[in-house]
């Protein structure tokens, strides 16, 4: 029989790279920045960790540089979104296969090396694990009970109104992109450092891209976040489960279910938003939009 | 440039690129590889690359090679193909199965190019194919993992259920229930060749349901990582994976792609290469057994040995009858041999497999 504990803790462990990067990028979105570069970022936060844990045997050091070498990298967009006005679509795109490039340029060096292990933290837990979990109310709190969060949301909702009350909407944005890629940058390095121990090129396989779907999914909630990166890890390692426990399980149809169920809520979102007089989706107002102060 | 210049210049090139196949005439050998992914992959196209440098290493002067890497399968196939034949290559190896249909293209409008075609079925007047029987490897790893069970669990992460795959799990449990009557075999289709982190969540699945070794056929590290987390064992796949020998790593099936590369690349030079389709086990080197480390017991040790011997020398067969299939009825018959046709079209588990075989 599968022990519905020993399974939860497993989605813990699955789910917290995507976790992690989605958290990142909603704290982006609610900014009014669409960044699509989350991929490139994770892949440079799994080189940058990893290399770092590399060379000076220290995990915990190899997430905190693979954080800042995430903000960095983020910083080109920043500057070429904010400052130049260009497209955010094709910027994060740019981004996106930049990283790749970078990162399996620069990860020449440690091919076939292998990082130190890490202590196990509570529950057998790794520490990371528990540090992404926290993430959530501290996201959540920052979002919803703080001025500055107060401020950010206000530039994701209307900048041009948060520009005339006299806040610099581009510092808001350039910061919160920088807190986007530092935590892309840990989710990425959690692959590379805490599950499988070497350097690969591409080992982030499009982990970035179903952070994005979870910010959707999530409605722009911290919660919903949470709850996404859990439907998306728990799918994959249910049915993994399952299998190994060689229940007989129609494997394509449950790999399908987290996008169905994307797909479902953004129906019943625009639905709740057609049928009742609640506004449905929290999509931020300036979601994607340039920012060009006129005065 | 306007676009009348434009089309001068790309026919000017198009022609001074035509003419170079008729200078190269006198020069070394010249070979091409396409790969699927980066040299740095450290599996499939890793060992494809080693097999490249073999080539340079056996004739030196007598050959120059090049390679075009990460080229996505389909219609860019076909661009980098015409690439290649176009730099003057007098042959061109294509590594992986979904080049298929454009080597067939781009053979046709340059009959007098040599092609071979990794993995695939197609044949024509210029185009070979090569492939390797990694049922042989697996027999020898499944001897291994019957011998090391202590769970009497074995676990086997697939990939996508295809022939290679499934020739892979009916030799490794065949040959893990020969010394080890008790074992149980369970299997989890990925449906990747290579995601590091949902390998690791399979490998964890597995351990969670009591498997102690596992076989892989996904080609990334992690789920010897997990394995050494916990203190289990598996084996290397593709490439040797030895950074995690001797424990959890303790031994590996590996493509050695130099051994037909070299055979391949002297018989063009002496003229002897014909259009035929290569399938080469652990004799004709292609195969590779890695090392076996200490972790394993002397005797385990010399058993998985001299079977890999007996398979190399031709004297065993890993599909050696009496075989059932999965649903009870009669596969091969007491001391009968499994036909190349039936293994190239593999679509079920030998009885006592239990697990789902997806359709």
């Amino acid at each position: 029989m599968i022990d519905p504990v020993a399974l939860f803790l497993l989605l813990l462990s699955a789910s917290t790279p995507i976790l992690f990067a989605a958290l990142g990028e909603l704290v982006v979105e609610r900014a009014g920045v669409l960044n699509l570069g989350v991929e490139g970022m994770m892949i440079v936060g799994a080189l940058s960790g990893f290399a770092t844990a590399y060379y000076s045997g220290n995990a915990f050091l190899g997430f905190a540089v693979a954080a800042l070498a995430g903000a960095l990298v983020a910083l080109p967009f920043a500057i070429l979104t904010q400052f130049l006005m260009s497209n955010q679509v094709a910027s994060g795109l740019a981004l996106t296969l930049f990283g790749l490039g970078l990162a399996a340029l620069f990860g020449k060096p440690v091919e076939g090396v292998k990082a130190p292990t890490m202590a196990a933290g509570p529950l057998g837990l790794n520490w990371i694990v528990w540090l992404g979990l926290a993430m959530v109310p501290a996201i959540w709190w920052f979002l919803n009970r703080s001025r500055p969060g107060l401020i950010l949301r206000g530039v994701g909702e209307n900048h041009d109104a948060a520009h005339a009350l006299g806040y610099d909407v581009r510092r808001v944005r350039l910061a919160a992109i920088a807190f986007g890629g530092a935590m892309a940058g840990i989710g990425g390095a959690f692959i590379s450092v805490a599950t499988v121990l070497q350097w690969t090129e591409g080992m982030t396989a499009g982990a970035g891209w179903i952070a994005l779907a979870i910010v959707v999914f999530s409605n722009w909630t911290a919660v919903g976040v949470l709850a996404g990166a859990w439907l998306f890890g728990g799918v994959t390692v249910l049915q993994l489960r399952l299998q190994a426990a060689g229940v007989r399980v129609p494997v394509q149809l449950l790999s399908m279910a987290p996008y169905l169920a994307t797909i479902v809520v953004l129906v019943a979102i625009s639905a709740r938003q057609k049928f009742s007089r609640r506004s449905g989706s929290a999509a931020p107002g300036s979601l994607g939009q340039d920012f060009h102060a006129l005065r | 440039m306007n676009r009348r210049h434009l089309i001068a210049s790309v026919a000017a090139m198009t022609t001074i690129s035509l003419a170079l196949p008729v200078w190269a005439q006198d020069d070394p050998l010249k070979v091409g590889f396409i790969y699927v992914g980066p040299v740095s992959d450290g599996g499939w196209t890793y060992q494809h690359d080693q097999g490249r440098q073999a080539v340079e290493a056996e004739f030196g002067d007598r050959v120059e090679t090049t390679y075009l890497e990460s080229v996505p399968e389909g219609v860019d196939a076909e661009r980098a193909l015409t690439q290649l034949a176009l730099a003057g290559n007098d042959v061109i190896y294509a590594t992986s199965f979904g080049y298929m249909d454009a080597v067939i293209n781009v053979a046709a409008k340059f009959p007098d190019i040599k092609f071979e075609h990794n993995t695939g079925y197609k044949l024509a007047d210029n185009v070979g194919t090569y492939d390797g029987r990694f049922y042989e490897g697996r027999a020898v790893t499944g001897t291994i993992a019957g011998r090391m069970t202590k769970t009497n669990k074995i676990g086997y992460i697939a990939t996508f259920p295809i022939p290679e795959v499934i020739q892979g799990i009916n030799s490794a449990y065949i040959h893990a229930k020969k010394v080890n009557p008790d074992v149980e075999m369970r299997v989890v289709w990925a449906y990747t060749w290579f995601d590091p982190a949902k390998e690791a969540d399979a490998a964890n699945a597995l351990m969670a349901e009591g498997v102690d070794v596992i076989l892989q056929h996904t080609n990334s590290t992690a789920p010897l990582a997990q394995l050494q987390q916990q203190g289990k064992i598996g084996f290397g796949q593709a490439s040797d994976m030895s950074s995690f020998a001797p424990s959890p790593r303790v031994s590996s099936v590996y493509n050695n792609w130099g051994a037909h590369y070299v055979k391949s690349v002297g018989r063009i030079l002496d003229g002897t290469w014909k259009p035929e389709a290569v399938w080469g086990g652990i004799g004709d080197g292609i195969v590779a057994i890695g090392e076996i480390t200490e972790a394993v017991p002397a005797e385990v040790k010399a058993e998985a040995e001299a079977l890999r011997d007996k398979i190399a020398a031709g004297e065993y067969h890993p599909f050696t009858g009496p075989l059932n299939k999965a649903d009870g009825s009669v596969w091969l018959a007491d001391g009968q041999v499994a036909s190349d046709k039936d293994l190239s079209g593999m679509n079920f588990f030998v009885e006592g497999i239990t697990a789902e075989l997806p359709q």
